[in-house]
């Protein structure tokens, strides 16, 4: 059987004649360290604590750093670490990091809800959940260097420093690397709880904030870096599930004694909504499910059509019954009939799918006994680091070892866990073979689970001088959060504010698609701010900035951004920009410029400027290449990307009929200026994909005086707006 | 079933499998060649992009019975043997991959075009890349990287 990283690392481990895990959790746990020269003391503490330690070192100094996140290309395999490492005073070039095993109370963070224990790559929120515990451990960990050192040197612990991997005494001129400390190494009788005034200064930093490349990257060039769907494992067998195109529907198989029949086929396994059939290879798997014959039930998305919907949402937005009241702030109502002026405009927004490049699967070996399972996937874990598969299997949850594989992909999809539980249903019949389930791209489109479709009323009011007084936001649509989510305004000064969600429910299958209410919802409120502003012949930065009077970190990356972006320099003819302001942890304000091809209703984007607070950066590099990568996801959906429904059936199937935005498409620039801050670091992943809407948008109405209200600005929509 | 001999980064690899059964499952299921990926089987995204006889050409369109006549299959496995391949070692300078599962595609047609075209301009650059979709949107970098592989003195050639 193949043996993971993280089984590899524990065997090593185990066996290491030199090295020493310290075992600082942050989880309570009585701090304890065993030299690894004494096995039958380290496995009485795995035992104990099997996986309590954040860091391995050894005496020739290499120092393994284990990452609690999973990694979708956002940069928790470095970023994480470095925190550590930073407050530790490791040699980074000497570090080399791991995923932490999947338990979440030994490796969770609070960072949820105070005293909650979550692994849980969700939300733009790892860095932000975990820089403080990352920076307590790292900080301990250099605790119980420094005081072995002070104990070996027989001199007062204060006297000490440390830098890159070294122990220094000043006054003796002593200096011993960390490897070599390892030997004499003892644990403190009290580890001290840090405090925050105990950590380093971020003005001290030597490896946060730094341009530090990528941990791995060079694994992701060669071809090495192993994602779920390259595992393989001996006796291993091919599982694929026919889940048709109507989300609901219950499947019955016409023709099983014919796919029993076919080469390669070992068992059909039905489950409620799908057809499984696993075979020796994939490519019998496969063939034998182009075969299958089934007959569909209807389901509640029957009659459920995508372009006719927003009829039907409009009739529940003008219902005078309110839906659940999300903002409640002052008194819109009274705003409203004292105002000057009042507007009222619908935005709608169609269905998108992940489209992660690597498609849905896993692979689970169910022990022969049926009492324990491997499972190896790349999932953005959860609130069940087990992912539903003890559930299934009718076992404890420490029976189930998760092998969290890299992510090809995550943008919210892999943090629901229907893959791994249908992988755990076959792998459970086939046990103890190993099986292997696979999405082929057409299942990952057709089942997908999408941004919900969803149409957004907004209402406002000015008085005589063009002050917003009142704005109100009503979303209609499917899924709560998904599409409620992201209405406050928190740092625009408007006195009266509402926001309401009306449910709408068409038996589609939704999910958190990456920044979720942020993309329609932020598309809404700027661009009605920037319609209010055309009709008050107000500048659109001048109104921001009136709005912004209270909210200074916000002003400041408006500012920023119409500095870099020359707001009010005059476009060349033919091209205008358009600006967006959006919170997700980070606030960042963004600054398009676009043309338009008249004649095929192409929009162009030319550059794209964002200035960012995002509080403590980590990796500054890396969070540009997060702008570049959210502004180029953001317009591939602006664009290009629209899932549509007839009859409750899903149209499209694969890239073909999924169009996502190609390199011809890109903008010459994404230019991002990062602004200075020592605030707690905040999330980055989000912040600019929310932006492209209704920066396009509104440089769209700023350049033809038409608005675009409806996603995405396919040229048909493009070319209706401008003949409108 | 039937057997075929492959010759992928120069070594001769046997497989036994059903015929018409595509180079992509052969090359990742079979031989554990992960680097190339899976990602459309339809030809639309480039994942699964390998050399052979020195073309760029989509894994999952091509069937393992026309291939086994000694053509040359290249992977990103066989592009170098330290992952030093001056493409490679720009990608890393420019610090292209996010999630990382295209690259290996866009690398390999990257090889191709830079062997072909040692200093193509950005325009040049983006065409022959267009058919190689990703998700992440690290195309700006993945330009980045091109342009400095194609200042790279030594030669492309590996």
């Amino acid at each position: 059987m193949v043996k993971t990283k993280t089984e590899i690392s524990r065997r090593k481990f185990l066996k290491s004649s030199s090295g020493v895990a310290l075992f600082i959790g942050i989880s309570g746990i009585l701090p304890q360290m065993i030299s690894c020269k004494d096995p039958k003391k380290i496995k009485e503490q795995l035992a104990q604590q099997p996986l309590t330690a954040w860091v391995k070192l050894s005496e020739d100094g290499l120092i393994t750093i284990y990452n609690p996140a999973a990694e979708m290309g956002q940069g928790s395999m470095t970023s994480l670490p470095l925190i550590f490492a930073e407050e530790m005073d490791a040699d980074w070039s000497m570090v080399k990091v791991e995923f932490s095993p999947q338990e979440s109370e030994i490796y969770g963070s609070p960072g949820w809800a105070p005293g909650s224990k979550l692994m849980f790559t969700v939300g733009s929120r790892t860095t932000n959940s975990y820089y403080n515990v990352m920076r307590k451990a790292g900080a301990q960990a250099r605790y119980v260097l420094i005081s072995s050192a002070a104990k070996h040197w027989e001199v007062p612990i204060e006297e000490l420093t440390t830098s890159n991997s070294h122990v220094l005494h000043g006054k003796t001129n002593q200096k011993i690397s960390y490897g070599a400390l390892v030997p004499f190494l003892e644990m403190p009788e009290t580890l001290p709880d840090l405090s925050e005034a105990q950590l380093k200064n971020p003005k001290d930093f030597q490896l946060v904030g730094k341009d530090i490349p990528r941990t791995e990257i060079p694994a992701k060039v060669d071809g090495s870096a192993m994602f779920a769907i390259d595992i393989r494992l001996p006796g291993m067998v091919y599982g694929v599930l026919e889940r048709g195109n109507l989300h609901g529907s219950r499947p019955s198989l016409t023709n099983e004694a014919e796919i029993l029949a076919m080469e390669g086929v070992l068992k059909i396994i039905p489950l409620d909504y799908a057809i499984g059939v696993v075979a020796k290879t994939l490519e019998q798997a496969l063939n034998a499910k182009q075969s299958l014959k089934i007959d569909w039930s209807e389901s509640k998305a029957s009659g459920h059509n995508s372009q006719e919907v927003y009829t039907t949402y409009k009739k529940i937005a003008s219902q005078k019954e309110k839906g659940k009241v999300i903002i409640e702030i002052g008194d819109v109502a009274k705003a409203k009939r004292t105002a000057a002026k009042t507007y009222m405009v619908d935005y709608k927004n169609d269905y998108v799918y992940h489209a992660q490049m690597e498609p849905l699967n896993a692979v689970v070996k169910v022990a022969e006994d049926g009492g324990s399972a491997e499972v190896w996937v790349g999932s953005q874990q959860g609130t069940d680091t087990k992912l539903g598969v003890p559930k299934i299997l009718g076992i404890a949850p420490e029976n189930v070892n998760v092998h969290l594989q890299y992510l090809g992909g995550g943008f919210g999809r892999r943090s629901m866990n229907d893959f791994v539980e249908e992988c755990a249903y076959l792998a459970k019949e086939m046990a103890p073979l190993p099986v292997k389930l696979i999405w082929s791209r057409e299942d990952d489109v057709t089942y997908g689970a999408f941004r919900p479709l969803s149409l957004q009323r907004l209402t406002a009011s000015t008085d005589y001088n063009g002050n917003i007084t009142s704005f109100s936001h009503a979303v209609v649509g499917d899924g709560g959060n998904l599409v409620a989510s992201a209405v406050a305004n928190d740092h625009y000064d408007i006195p009266n504010q509402f926001a309401e969600w009306r449910e709408a429910s068409n038996g589609i299958r939704l999910k958190h698609w990456r920044a979720v209410g942020h993309g329609p919802n932020k598309f809404a409120i700027e661009c009605m701010l920037d319609e209010i502003a055309r009709d008050q012949n107000l500048d659109p930065l001048d109104l921001r900035r009136k709005l912004m009077a209270k909210a200074p970190r916000a002003l400041a990356t408006l500012e920023k951004a119409a500095e870099i972006s020359r707001w009010n320099t005059p476009s060349i003819e033919g091209r205008a920009k358009g600006m967006a302001f959006v919170e997700h942890g980070s606030l960042g304000t963004g600054v398009c410029e676009i043309s338009i091809d008249r004649s095929t209703g192409n929009i162009k984007v030319h550059h794209f400027w964002i200035a960012l607070d995002a509080g403590v950066v980590v990796q500054p590099d890396n969070v540009k290449a997060q702008m570049e990568g959210g502004i180029i996801m953001g317009m591939s959906s602006v664009l290009k990307e629209q899932i549509t429904i007839v009859n409750g059936r899903v149209q499209q199937s694969n890239y073909h009929d999924y169009n996502l935005l190609r390199m011809q498409d890109i903008p010459d620039s994404v230019e991002t200026v990062i602004l200075e801050s020592a605030e707690i670091p905040e999330g980055v992943g989000e912040t600019a994909t929310p932006m492209v809407a209704c920066a396009i948008a509104n440089a769209f109405l700023r350049l033809t005086g038409k608005p675009l209200r409806h996603l995405p600005f396919s040229p048909e929509r493009v070319l209706q707006a401008l003949n409108s | 079933m039937a057997t075929f001999q492959l010759d992928i980064n120069n070594t001769k690899h046997k497989v036994e499998v059903t015929e018409g059964t595509s180079l992509l499952w052969v090359l990742r299921e079979h031989l554990g060649l992960t680097g190339t990926k899976y990602s459309c089987g339809i030809g639309q995204c480039g994942a699964c992009m390998v050399h052979i006889d020195n073309q760029p050409v989509r894994a999952c369109l091509l069937q393992v019975d026309n291939y086994a006549g000694g053509q040359k299959i290249k992977t990103i496995e066989g592009l170098s043997n330290n992952g030093d391949h001056p493409v490679q070692k720009a990608w890393i300078e420019a610090q292209a991959p996010q999630c990382g599962y295209c690259q290996s595609g866009q690398i390999m047609q990257a090889v191709a075009l830079l062997e072909s075209n040692p200093n193509p301009t950005r325009e040049e650059i983006k065409t022959h890349m267009n058919g190689i979709l990703c998700r992440c949107g690290t195309y700006l970098r993945i330009i980045k990287a091109i342009e400095l592989a194609s200042k790279t003195p030594t030669s492309i050639k590996n």
